[in-house]
């Protein structure tokens, strides 16, 4: 069944060294199928561009990705994650587009000491109390670019912020991030439905209040609807709309100008100064035909992050030790810049706060303008048991 | 509170009900007459929003999107029904909720497949991109006042069209007693054509207009689509006027529910017990409305007279 | 052969599976197997209200939500107690159904279909908006329900859900052949002159709902305990009607019919995701082909009398 081998270099399989193992094999799931295929979609595409990069090898070993699709479905993915353990037995489970997945299959990846990488969710749990030496992450803890906002707006003195966000457990973590760095005052605090179409009645009582801006969180199709329906609402003038995980560059082709001059955090964006993000990005949108988003960039340090361990073990990732001793310590150049790991394994990076103008080729995207909190980890690794 | 506050309340709650409405009407046309249950009719949705973004953007033409948009999901509508659905007219709800199941399936993937899984850019026409002053008391969207102001005009049209033309008469005669009907002389095979077209025109066109204030997105008919059943099942199955009805007291429900919930709990709750229970009412608050009013008129609020 | 040697080979033959999994050294067939065999629990009390009672439900899903939430709640209070669990999973279940099937019954048709859809977003949209147990995200349980045996040997929760899978065929053979179930296929065809010999029908097919809400809900515990989670996107309305799909490809008022439909429903979802993403598609053309070319399910044919008309 499992006949989706991505890349498998025969040639490695014929060699047998005596000590390094043959070959890796990375066992992959994100959601491609159904409404929500996007992120999922986003980080296979990142992950495939950097094996290809490496020419097909990790760290020198033959690299044989297993893709799968989690169908957004918690059984499914819990099952997947049996699969990977049991019958492919993979040296790694990667990728994962959603944190009610990524919680599901938790549990029984890391208790089959499978070294498991997060190229999107980073909920707060596994950064802090239930986090594993199995368990890495590339991307984020979920407050992250919240926390970059909060901060953003205290350096900033503003007071008096209206703050909105979906009614589910990421929107609570999502606004209590954001005042952790942000202690002005706030001028009310709303949660909408999750699957909400319209924001029209939302949008009425921001306009007949007195706040001072706007911070909204709306990840994914909602983030569409909401900033292009505060354009229309003409809010944008009279509340300058802040944002975090709102847009994107997967969603700001479909929001078009109305997503222009919105204040947003980030943690890269594709001009990003560096030679690995000029390669990543010139290397993503010859090979897809499109600007890739952030968690491309994840999926693409996750490949890199074992790229750099199994090296580092000189291939031999059988001895489980020393390959997570390796990954844990592990150093490279993202397209985000220097790559590095906190004590829970989440990164440690560079929050900037960045704005959405038009580029030179007419269409809208965003630009770094500052940084907003340097070099953080999150706010949960101190509850984490490894120090 | 104030007034000018709850009057603007008002308006977007009839902008979402029109919407509703436009979904609903060919949904419910085509249950009284056809008696067939579309879970597909979402599809149609998306296909009218797909299409009008789509060669609205490649032409730059609005006017062609809307053709586009419109005359697509109509065309879609009827060679679906050529191909698939005048074979299951005959078959009982369980052959209905199968099949449409399967064509959404298959409808979402198609979008998927062609425009790919990120959102698709849908704009609002640059002449109706400001906002309008109405009374001189608030200023709207004229975009939303655009979509209530064609709504009113399509339901209009939709009344004279059903009450004073023949093929109205017809549309109704059939509802009535298909046999009869067609015992009469009715051509029943491309009357029922005509009418599904209709409807999925209808749909067609509410996502056309959904296209710039929604998310063009693969799936995004399957929403709207739960919606609509509830309009019409509130306002009684076949009945257009009733899932007019319906739909604006949905419509407007839904929006004051979310914006006057909070600080109506807040009056006799914590601010923390109104902050978290009013979001969730708010959401569950049009199901809780659809099974009280099946529970005293199990038939709906206007159900057509006799069949 | 009648349906109950079908059901019996069938247990049979599963019972067999594990040997044949381990002769070829894939254990994780077994976990794919369990699942199955839960969903045709599942399909099972569908079946007992869809192809008995002729009532079309759209929101069977939600039982599995309810049964799921029960033991996932208990066990986030520390409650791991089995028999308590599964108990209580039960009992909410029969609770809910019996509310919802009290209103609900009132109407019939399409008005049935629609407003038992309603209640199961009514409940989906609740567990989402609970953020106690999670919300969206949904809930990790700690342990597996304690029944005394050990649940996470993939061998012996298989075996347990086999054992719930034999007994509830058996259980539900028993109430179609009884007097009930009879009265219920009676009711299916016409209500009317029910009524008109006596018969309190509104009463009866309250009762089927309540037991076919209450098996689907332990389906709903064994499927927390298979995923050891459980999240709103168990009763997604999609999922319902996955559950109906199951249903009338096994071939409707047939028991049996049901469980080996949600077999190939799910062994097919499974082989066509395994070539492309856009098996959605693929599995809706196979819908639509059932039903054009005329087939009532695998067992159809076995069913006494036609189909119900809504």
């Amino acid at each position: 069944m499992d006949k989706r081998i991505l890349l498998l270099a025969a040639a490695g399989l014929l060699a047998v060294p005596a000590h390094a193992a043959d070959k890796i094999t990375l066992g992959f799931m994100s959601t491609l199928s159904g409404p929500n295929a996007i992120i999922g979609t986003e980080i296979r595409d990142g992950m495939q561009l950097a094996v290809e990069q490496l020419g097909g090898k990790i760290g020198g070993l033959p690299a044989r990705v297993i893709v799968e699709d989690d169908q957004q479905k918690a059984d499914v993915a819990r099952q997947l994650a049996e699969k990977f353990v049991q019958s492919d037995k993979v040296d790694a489970a990667i990728g994962f587009s959603f944190s009610n997945l990524m919680l599901a299959v938790y549990k029984p990846l890391v208790d089959a000491k499978t070294v498991t990488i997060s190229s999107n969710p980073g909920p707060s749990q596994l950064a802090g109390k239930d986090c594993s030496p199995y368990f890495f992450s590339t991307s984020w803890q979920g407050d992250n670019w919240a926390e970059g906002m909060g901060a953003y707006l205290q350096k900033k003195g503003l007071q008096n912020i209206y703050l909105i966000a979906p009614n589910y457990a990421a929107g609570k973590d999502v606004i209590a991030g954001l005042k952790r760095f942000y202690k002005g005052s706030v001028a009310a605090e709303v949660y909408t439905p999750l699957t909400q179409l319209d924001f029209s009645a939302e949008l009425s009582q921001i306009k007949s209040s007195n706040a001072s801006a706007v911070f909204a969180f709306y990840p994914g199709g909602l983030g569409v609807q909401f900033v292009k329906q505060y354009a229309q609402a003409g809010l944008k003038d009279k509340f300058p709309l802040y944002s975090a995980y709102t847009v994107d560059e997967s969603t700001l082709p479909a929001i078009g100008d109305d997503a222009l001059g919105l204040i947003v955090a980030t943690s890269w964006a594709p001009d990003l100064d560096n030679a690995t993000n000029k390669k990543f990005v010139s290397g993503f949108e010859k090979k897809y035909g499109r600007v890739p988003a952030p968690y491309a960039v994840h999926a693409y340090d996750t490949i890199m992050l074992l790229d750099t361990a199994v090296k580092a073990v000189n291939g031999k990732i059988e001895d489980k030790p020393a390959f997570l001793a390796a990954l844990r310590k592990a150093q490279f150049e993202s397209p985000r810049g220097a790559f590095k790991l906190n004590t829970n394994q989440f990164p440690i990076q560079t929050f900037y706060q960045g704005e959405v103008k038009k580029g030179a080729d007419g269409k809208p995207r965003i630009v770094i303008q500052d940084k907003a909190l340097e070099n953080y980890g999150d706010a949960y690794a101190q509850t984490c048991s490894m120090k | 509170m104030s007034a000018t506050l709850l009057l603007e309340q008002c308006l977007n709650g009839m902008q979402l009900g029109i919407m509703l409405f436009l979904m609903s009407a060919g949904l419910t046309l085509v249950f009284g007459i056809m008696n067939l249950v579309n879970l597909a009719h979402g599809s149609f949705y998306m296909a009218g929003a797909y299409l009008g973004a789509f060669v609205y953007a490649s032409s730059q033409s609005f006017l062609l999107g809307v053709v586009a948009g419109l005359g697509g999901a109509l065309l879609i509508g009827l060679i679906a029904e050529f191909l698939i659905f005048r074979r299951i007219y005959k078959g009982d709800h369980l052959d209905h909720v199968l099949v449409t199941f399967g064509l959404t399936l298959i409808f979402n993937d198609l979008a998927r497949l062609i425009w790919g899984p990120a959102a698709l850019f849908a704009r609002v026409p640059p002449f109706l991109s400001g906002q309008v002053n109405i009374f001189g008391l608030i200023s709207y969207p004229a975009y939303r006042l655009a979509i209530i102001v064609v709504g009113l005009a399509v339901a209009a049209l939709l009344y004279v069209l059903l009450r004073h033309t023949r093929l109205g008469m017809l549309i109704r005669a059939s509802a009535s007693n298909r046999t009869m009907a067609s015992a009469l002389g009715v051509n029943v095979v491309v009357l029922y054509a005509l009418v599904f077209a209709l409807g999925a025109g209808l749909a067609g066109l509410a996502g056309l207009m959904a296209g710039p204030i929604f998310t063009v997105i693969p799936g995004m008919g399957d929403n709207v689509l739960i919606l609509a059943f509830v309009v019409i099942v509130v306002g009684g199955l076949g009945s257009v006027e009733g899932a007019f009805c319906a739909a604006l007291v949905i419509g407007l429900i839904d929006t004051l529910g979310r914006s006057f919930m909070k600080p109506l709990f807040g009056l006799f709750l914590e601010r923390a017990a109104a902050d978290n229970s009013a979001p969730a009412i708010a959401s569950m608050l049009i199901y809780i409305l659809m099974a009280i009013i099946l529970f005293f008129r199990p038939q709906g609020l206007f159900p057509p007279k006799s069949r | 052969m009648t349906k109950e040697r079908i059901a019996l080979a069938m247990v049979v033959v599963l019972a067999l599976l594990p040997l044949l999994f381990a002769a070829m050294g894939e254990s994780y067939y077994l976990t794919v197997a369990t699942r199955m065999m839960i969903f045709g629990i599942a399909a099972l009390s569908l079946d007992l209200i869809l192809g008995f009672g002729g009532l079309i439900s759209l929101g069977h899903a939600v039982y599995l939500g309810i049964g799921g939430y029960a033991v996932g709640i208990l066990d986030f209070y520390g409650i791991s107690n089995g028999f308590v669990q599964l108990g209580v999973a039960t009992l909410a279940s029969a609770g809910a159904a019996l509310f919802i099937g009290a209103v609900s019954l009132r109407t019939s048709g399409v008005f049935f279909l629609m407003i038992t859809l309603a209640f199961s977003q009514m409940v989906y949209f609740l567990a989402i908006s609970i953020n106690s147990f999670g919300g969206d995200d949904g809930l990790t349980l700690n342990a597996h329900s304690d029944l005394g045996l050990n649940f996470g040997n993939t061998q012996v929760f298989y075996y347990f859900v086999l054992a719930c899978l034999a007994f509830f065929l058996w259980l539900s053979f028993r109430i179609v052949r009884s007097r009930f179930g009879m009265l219920l296929r009676g009711m299916k065809f016409n209500e009317s002159r029910m009524i008109a010999i006596g018969f309190p029908t509104f009463r009866y097919k309250l009762t089927a709902f309540v037991i076919s809400g209450a098996i689907c809900g332990f389906a709903g515990a064994l499927l927390a305990n298979q995923t050891l989670f459980v999240s709103p996107s168990i009763m997604q309305w999609s999922r319902s009607g996955d559950l109906l799909v199951m249903v009338i490809a096994g071939g409707m008022g047939t028991i049996v019919g049901p469980v080996i439909g949600a077999i190939m429903f799910l062994l097919l979802e499974k082989v066509l995701a395994s070539f492309t993403t856009y098996w959605g598609a693929l599995l809706g053309m196979v819908l639509i082909a059932l039903v054009l070319m005329g087939k009532t399910g695998l067992l159809g044919g076995m069913a006494k009398g036609g189909r119900p008309h809504g």
